[in-house]
């Protein structure tokens, strides 16, 4: 096989009582914040701009390149906010790591924050997962207690705090300058950018807000050095990165590579589609990037070469689907959640998803029209691009992509339900006996 | 928010009156000193709307009009701009809510692998549609978004807790668990599911000291670590490791002095950007950083 594991963040997941500060510190935990007090804070910025590291959230920005972005120090407040409102659909990596190894964020932020000369720094935690918010608050009192948060950190002089902030449920705060709006205690929405958070974030200060992976993969590259990071990845797409691998497979679970790493590669460790099955459609990061089906098994997963075949890395969520699997009512069922998470602020993706959502269930019926495609189509066009943030274009990225490979399915929308052609207990991991007539029902 | 809840004594406002909040005289004093708490963790306190909304749910079972006011007073906002705020998100509830919220995930994938079916077997046994609850007042039904679990599929959560894997005869018998009074508990997370009360006070920042309760991570967490052992896979070695190991962590009461040799030695060329005016800049006091 010619790409392996490479176990960096999840190395000690398996550790007893792995995600305390003891558990931590034994694996080799806060080297990279000693080191980092002990250099300039700029040359911490630059270790990370040449380690290459992109941001793990799904965009890819470059991290070191985005702290570089905050203007001069003025020696009022700038501040750092973790993005951990993981929430995009089949997107599973942070959450585990947070359960697991909170510390490797905590020691992140406090290397973040000293980098970018920021005493105050804030993780934004999803509220949906009550434990992840326990074991990040007892996290950041166990390093409070043992120096590494708060007053004069192990002697340097820098002085940080944390807080950890539950949201309340709602998708669109993973969108940068909604989790802002969010954080300030108001209606998370979007705000107009320029100007970007580097600018005018967190209370209208110099912000930069991160990714939960991106932000713990920096101790690792503050004790390995930014060659150490690159040697593992591709040229532009550098290091390692967390692959969540779910659905229709053996072995699902984390798999923690270095980027480029493909599908066929990673299905093999996992034990490949389950028994008796064969792949149909998978995403390569999330709901919001266009689908994949068995003829991407051999696409690198690196930024480039996953954007190359026509999607997007974003955040290495392979959601897999076997040849049970109704697309139509895939795609319905993901366009009811961008109806249901649509923030309402613009007009595009408020009424776009809507009619969306109405024209797919209607498909999923096997009531369509024969117009019904290209009004789908029609429809997208009129959101992407034109949506005041991603979620809208996101949207999109399911509908279109899978009119592009199965498009048959959809036309047979128009005579035959999604159900009849796709019965729903044989993609099922569990036997049942459907109740007929009930099912097909979005509750929004 | 339908006025049918308002509390006794809760009372409109003119202009310029101060809400009344209806609570007794001991638990505004202890809303109080709590919500002094919130707000200090803050820069700025508008930011201490969402804990305070989910304090307010810790002790009304969902965002009450009273609690409105509550946050509305103590904030120095309108309860219109706090009900604004409470009605965006999912989690804060318009009505009371049970006292366990059972979600089950209906995002595409959980769908696929069952979660359709679990649904319906939950709503057709508990005679309940989605935000409904049962009739003595146990368990609130949601059909829920992706809950970041997706390796565990189907995924079920009760009060905010992940109960993985689930089938419609496991998830019916948890919900009859719950409803007789039993412990439950989750997959990964505390020993027992906590009420949504004692859950709400948990995501206002007050710890109930059940984090160091449950597994650090479940098995599909630690697949990609299995495969890697047993097949020697391992990420690439940090320079000089074989000198630095297990001092790190016995030295943890001793810090370092800046600039010994811990600091640089090993950091790669430096840049010009390294002796820019910022990079020099001695650190500012954080008192100074602090916006009032």
């Amino acid at each position: 096989m010619a790409t392996t594991l490479t176990p960096v963040l999840s190395a000690a997941w398996d550790a007893p009582k792995a995600w305390t500060l003891q558990a931590y510190e034994a694996a080799g935990g806060y080297r990279g914040l000693r080191r980092a007090l002990g250099m300039q804070q700029a040359d911490v910025v630059t270790m990370v701009k040449d380690s290459g590291l992109r941001g793990r959230g799904g965009a890819g920005f470059p991290t070191g390149m985005k702290w570089g972005f905050l203007p001069p120090d003025d020696g009022k407040p700038r501040y750092l906010v973790v993005n951990a409102d993981e929430s995009e659909p089949g997107t599973c990596k942070d959450i585990p790591l947070m359960m697991a190894s909170p510390q490797h964020l905590i020691e992140g932020v406090a290397i973040t924050s000293y980098a970018i000369n920021c005493h105050h720094a804030f993780i934004y935690v999803r509220g949906e997962v009550v434990h992840v918010y326990r074991r990040l608050l007892k996290a950041v009192e166990e390093a409070y207690a043992k120096g590494y948060l708060g007053k004069n950190i192990l002697g340097s002089g820098y002085d940080l705090e944390v807080t950890v902030h539950a949201g309340a449920g709602a998708y669109i705060c993973g969108e940068e300058t909604a989790l802002l709006d969010s954080l300030e205690g108001l209606r998370g929405q979007p705000r107009l950018k320029p100007p970007f958070p580097a600018v005018a974030g967190l209370y209208a200060r110099p912000t930069v807000v991160n990714n939960v992976e991106s932000v713990a993969s920096v101790p690792g590259i503050v004790v390995g050095g930014a060659d150490w990071f690159k040697q593992m990845g591709t040229e532009r797409s550098a290091g390692h990165g967390l692959f969540s691998l779910s659905g229709h497979v053996k072995r699902p679970g984390q798999y923690e590579a270095p980027l480029g790493i493909t599908l066929r590669e990673l299905l093999e460790m996992a034990g490949g589609i389950r028994e008796g099955h064969e792949l149909k459609f998978w995403t390569p990061g999330g709901s919001s990037t266009p689908i994949f089906t068995a003829e991407h098994l051999d696409v690198p997963l690196d930024y480039e070469s996953v954007g190359a075949a026509g999607s997007m890395l974003g955040t290495r969520a392979l959601q897999v689907f076997d040849e049970t699997t109704s697309v139509v009512r895939a795609v319905t069922r993901w366009i009811e959640f961008y109806k249901h998470e649509s923030c309402g602020k613009c007009t595009p993706c408020r009424e776009g998803t809507y009619w969306l959502a109405q024209v797919l269930q209607r498909l999923e019926r096997g009531q369509g029209t024969s117009e019904d495609i290209d009004l789908l189509l029609d429809l997208c066009d009129n959101i992407l691009g034109r949506a005041f943030c991603a979620l809208g274009d996101g949207a999109t990225s399911p509908v279109t992509s899978a009119i592009q490979y199965f498009r048959e399915e959809f036309e047979a929308g128009t005579h035959t339900p999604a159900d009849v052609l796709f019965p729903p207990e044989r993609s099922s991991l569990f036997s049942y006996t459907p109740r007929r007539g009930a099912a097909l029902a979005g509750a929004h | 928010m339908s006025v049918e809840h308002a509390p006794e004594g809760l009372s409109g406002r003119t202009p310029g009156q101060q809400h009344a909040t209806a609570y007794d005289e001991a638990t505004r004093a202890r809303l109080d000193a709590d919500a002094a708490q919130i707000v200090a963790r803050y820069p700025q306190e508008r930011s201490a709307l969402l804990p305070l909304l989910h304090l307010v749910q810790s002790v009304d079972g969902y965002v009450s009009p009273r609690g409105i006011a509550f946050c509305a007073q103590t904030l120095g906002l309108t309860t219109a701009e706090v009900s604004a705020v409470a009605t965006f998100y999912t989690q804060y509830k318009r009505h009371p809510n049970g006292d366990y919220t059972v979600g089950v995930c209906i995002n595409t994938l959980c769908a696929v692998m069952g979660g359709d079916a679990i649904w319906e077997e939950l709503s057709e046994h508990l005679g309940c549609g989605h935000d409904e609850t049962t009739e003595d007042g146990s368990i609130t039904l949601e059909r829920i978004e992706c809950n970041a679990a997706c390796d565990y599929a189907p995924v079920m959560m009760v009060n905010w807790e992940f109960f993985d894997n689930q089938t419609p005869d496991s998830a019916r018998e948890v919900v009859d668990r719950l409803r007789a009074g039993e412990p439950v508990a989750p997959s990964r997370g505390a020993d027992q599911v906590v009420t949504f009360k004692e859950m709400s006070r948990v995501l206002a920042g007050f710890p109930d000291g059940r984090a160091d309760e449950g597994v650090a991570a479940g098995g599909p967490t630690l697949e990609g670590l299995r495969v890697a052992k047993g097949n020697g896979w391992t990420a690439p070695p940090f320079p000089g490791d074989g000198d630095a190991s297990g001092a790190p962590a016995a030295s943890g009461d001793v810090p370092p002095r800046v600039g010994a040799e811990q600091s640089s030695a090993q950091r790669p060329v430096t840049t010009s950007g390294d002796v820019s005016p910022e990079g020099q800049k001695t650190k500012q006091a954080s008192d100074d950083a602090k916006e009032s």
